[in-house]
């Protein structure tokens, strides 16, 4: 990893490193280390490097809720917003623990693009009502309920040369 | 006394407080209404459906009896939703109910 200008480049190793955390977080450096064929200190440097840079923001569970009883439903809002207020809008959502992810898309209309979990279709409906509708600057929303999830992944490294 | 309750269901209440018209579960129309009298203009404008959605649901009467406080109006509302109307015989008899009991309110003060 180089800095330069402020601006960051990885090498091939750090893209390596990047791909093993990503595959499994808690292992260790050795484990790494032996499968990539360099010093554990390596990986441990290179790591600590990655995390004070920003590149590493967390280290956190994927939590199936289906798996501990909990029952929930999942749905995404595209809320027209009126263009001056659509900041605010994201940002409040943001604050919200129902909101899980938050986005702004320039399209046709400006629109905050959120993905939020309730207890069931009444309690998504509640929140909606309550505490979505009534912002300042929310035009209309529409709602679409996820039935089925076929995929759900975050950025991968190894993903980067794919075309 | 009854002037004074009367005048509450007429005031215009804060943002949070509205009716806000949805089609469906989350699908807000981006209409609403703080106060009966526009309570009443926009069941003229709303998209049917949304009529039909909220009624079948009770969420007429149930605003009008938590915010409004108006119990007579909120029972009327619920006898219309065992009715079990649709469309625009839905539209007109929700609207003239509601305008009924506005004049009789205006009247009084």
């Amino acid at each position: 990893m180089k800095i330069k200008n402020n601006a960051l480049s990885l090498d091939a190793l750090d893209y390596k490193i990047l791909e093993a955390l990503q595959a499994d977080a808690r292992q260790t450096y050795t484990d790494i280390g032996r499968r990539l064929g360099i010093a554990h200190s390596t990986v441990y440097d290179r790591i600590r490097r990655l995390e004070k840079y920003g590149v590493i923001k967390q280290y956190t569970a994927l939590v199936d809720t289906e798996n501990i009883g909990e029952k929930s439903i999942t749905a995404i809002m595209a809320i027209y917003t009126d263009p001056k207020e659509s900041e605010k809008v994201a940002k409040t959502l943001s604050s919200f623990q129902q909101i899980l992810e938050v986005y702004m898309s320039l399209s046709e209309e400006l629109q905050v693009i959120a993905k939020v979990i309730a207890k069931d279709q009444e309690a998504l409906h509640s929140f909606i009502a309550n505490s979505v509708a009534p912002l300042p600057g929310v035009l209309r929303i529409r709602t679409a309920i996820i039935t089925k999830k076929f995929k759900e992944a975050m950025f991968s490294v190894a993903s980067r040369t794919v075309k | 006394m009854k002037e004074e309750a009367n005048q509450k269901i007429l005031k215009t209440f804060p943002r949070e407080k509205a009716f806000y018209f949805f089609t469906s579960i989350g699908n807000y129309t981006g209409e609403s209404a703080a106060s009966l009298k526009e309570f009443m203009e926009k069941i003229k404008e709303v998209n049917v459906k949304s009529l039909e959605f909220h009624l079948q649901r009770g969420d007429f009467e149930k605003w009008i009896n938590e915010v409004l406080e108006d119990k007579k109006l909120a029972e009327d509302i619920a006898k219309l939703q065992k009715a079990n109307l649709t469309g625009d015989s839905l539209r007109n008899q929700l609207y003239t109910l509601v305008w009924r009991r506005y004049q009789q309110l205006t009247n009084i003060l």
